[in-house]
């Protein structure tokens, strides 16, 4: 359980951008781990180097400097990407083709065989919930049922690393629980799963851990289990007053907060909640930026 | 190769549904109909008036295909981030570029087919026989086209469609002109211009050596040995350039 699935060390990469080619630092010193069989959110805003740490692991982009290891071996050449599978952030497929023949033409990229080809896709369009469309050309196909495509192309090989860039973009309510359901199963089938992602709750609700980045570095990596049981921090009462508006008071300790709420009682007011505030990824994602932003103000 | 070829037979699947290929070749079309009227209205020999202008249409259309249809396709991966999904999978960089080029070429060939089926239709209409001869300068013009189409996988590994249409374009000008440059380096007195303009004739591939067109249409020896060693240096220079645009395909980021 232990083994790394992905390890990158001291990744940089710089982009030049504009008309004067103004240097940018995109990847500064990143160092990610991914375990084996773990799902791990990858956690950060616009522009922080989510993508460009994917483009890097798949040799879609070459960094200036730092390694790729995919179970503890160098990345190098092709054939490490026999064992993984890449759904990029807004995908993008021959139009012209339906999903059954571009699952199929994927599938030739792995040398499968033709019998194994069909059969796969057949599966994999069922299991993403295409199937009623796997005759229809994409250049026809909604946002989101182009990405769930992504997610049956980037399943094709049964991978053992699944990297997945903003999975939940362009899906609506129901398609990203099936999706969250898709990347739950691959966990119990053994795969390792790396995504990203804006969309907090999503992670609380799969992941295992959650790496936060910011300005291309890797700031903090936290068990998303551990994070969700600490302790509560405070406990949160909302009543109506008088003249009916509603107002929040915060209690630290849980006996002030039920004196509170008698007081609240004995003045013959409205309780409208009583909600004890736990620590979680929201608010260490946002004590993360905030420090960003301190440091950015010196 | 296996991966090879499905990158070719994708590339050629996408071509085919191109419309610009299309009103290409109606367009050849129309212009070898011209060719008739042109030959009704020219003093000399109507069938080599026809035949002329014939091989000239496959030729020219040819780079025109070879130019918007090669060139947009490479481009069109790029700018439509298909090939994020395909460059993703285990194949290398050489296995997708090579790809794209047979397939190009498949493409290259059956258009080539069409129009000299056309063309030949249009000949036994004046002559009632079958001009096989005419063969010998159609195939190096298929070379010519392999050759331009290397040239257009060079410059849309690095460059925008329209950059890569102009240069590539500019090459099959200057290419047809290279004894000129010869010639000029010859006589030209500044030794800048005359290095420079020998330095352009040995780079820039020679596309006179596949231009057999006149002596075929007036029937002027020709012989195998000659056309031979022309192909052979159009696949030789072809592999040179394909080699090139691996390198540079290699060495660029994906962003």
């Amino acid at each position: 359980m232990n083994a790394l699935a992905i390890r990158t060390n001291g990744l940089y990469k710089t982009y030049r951008t504009g008309f004067l080619h103004k240097k940018f630092l995109a990847l500064n010193n990143l160092n990610l781990e991914v375990k084996q069989g773990e799902i791990l959110g990858y956690l950060g805003p616009n522009g922080a180097g989510k993508t460009t740490t994917f483009k890097i692991i798949l040799d879609l982009i070459r960094p200036e400097k730092g390694e790729v290891y995919i179970w503890g071996k160098r990345a190098y050449g092709s054939s490490y990407r026999q064992e993984i599978g890449f759904l990029p952030d807004n995908p993008y497929f021959y139009d012209y083709l339906t999903p059954l023949e571009s699952l199929d033409f994927y599938g030739k990229l792995f040398n499968f065989k033709k019998s194994e080809r069909i059969e796969r896709s057949r599966e994999l369009l069922l299991w993403v919930g295409l199937d009623n469309f796997k005759d229809r050309q994409l250049r026809k196909f909604s946002r989101g049922m182009l990405q769930r495509l992504g997610v049956a192309q980037a399943l094709i090989n049964n991978p053992k690393i699944l990297i997945l860039d903003e999975p939940m973009l362009g899906l609506d309510p129901m398609g990203r629980r099936e999706l969250r359901d898709i990347i739950i199963k691959c966990k119990e089938n053994g795969k390792t799963v790396i995504f990203s992602t804006h969309i907090l709750s999503d992670v609380e609700m799969i992941c295992d851990r959650a790496a936060i980045i910011f300005n291309g570095t890797v700031h903090d990596v936290v068990s998303v289990e551990k994070t969700l049981e600490t302790e509560i921090q405070f406990y949160e009462v909302i009543y109506a007053n008088t003249t009916g508006k509603h107002e929040l008071i915060r209690f630290k300790e849980y006996k002030d907060a039920m004196e509170g709420v008698e007081n609240i009682n004995k003045q013959g007011l409205k309780m409208i909640s009583f909600n004890p505030h736990r620590m979680n990824l929201e608010d260490i994602f946002i004590k993360q930026a905030e420090g960003r932003i301190n440091r950015w103000g010196k | 190769m296996g991966k090879i070829v499905a990158i070719s037979m994708n590339t050629f699947r996408e071509s085919i549904r191109d419309r610009v290929l299309y009103s290409l070749i109606v367009f050849s079309f129309l212009m070898l109909a011209f060719s008739i009227l042109l030959a009704n209205i020219t003093i000399g020999d109507p069938i080599k008036i026809v035949k002329d202008f014939g091989l000239a249409v496959i030729s020219l259309f040819g780079v025109l295909i070879t130019i918007f249809v090669g060139i947009g396709l490479l481009y069109k991966e790029m700018e439509r981030r298909t090939i994020y999904v395909i460059l993703s999978k285990p194949i290398t960089r050489w296995q997708f570029l090579l790809g794209k080029y047979l397939g190009l070429s498949i493409t290259l060939a059956v258009e080539v087919f069409i129009m000299t089926f056309a063309f030949f239709c249009l000949c036994f209409y004046y002559e009632n026989i079958i001009s096989w001869e005419l063969l010998k300068a159609i195939v190096p013009i298929f070379f010519e086209l392999l050759l331009i189409l290397s040239i257009a996988i060079v410059f849309s590994s690095f460059s925008s469609t329209f950059l890569s249409g102009l240069f590539t374009l500019s090459i099959f000008v200057i290419g047809h002109f290279t004894q000129d440059i010869k010639i000029l380096a010859a006589s030209n007195e500044s030794l800048f211009f005359k290095k420079l303009s020998q330095v352009i004739y040995y780079i820039l591939p020679n596309l006179e050596n596949l231009n057999f067109k006149a002596r075929v249409v007036h029937n002027l020896p020709l012989p195998y040995k000659e056309i031979f060693f022309s192909i052979l240096y159009s696949v030789v220079y072809s592999i040179f350039l394909l080699v090139l645009a691996i390198i540079i395909f290699n060495r660029r980021n994906f962003p």
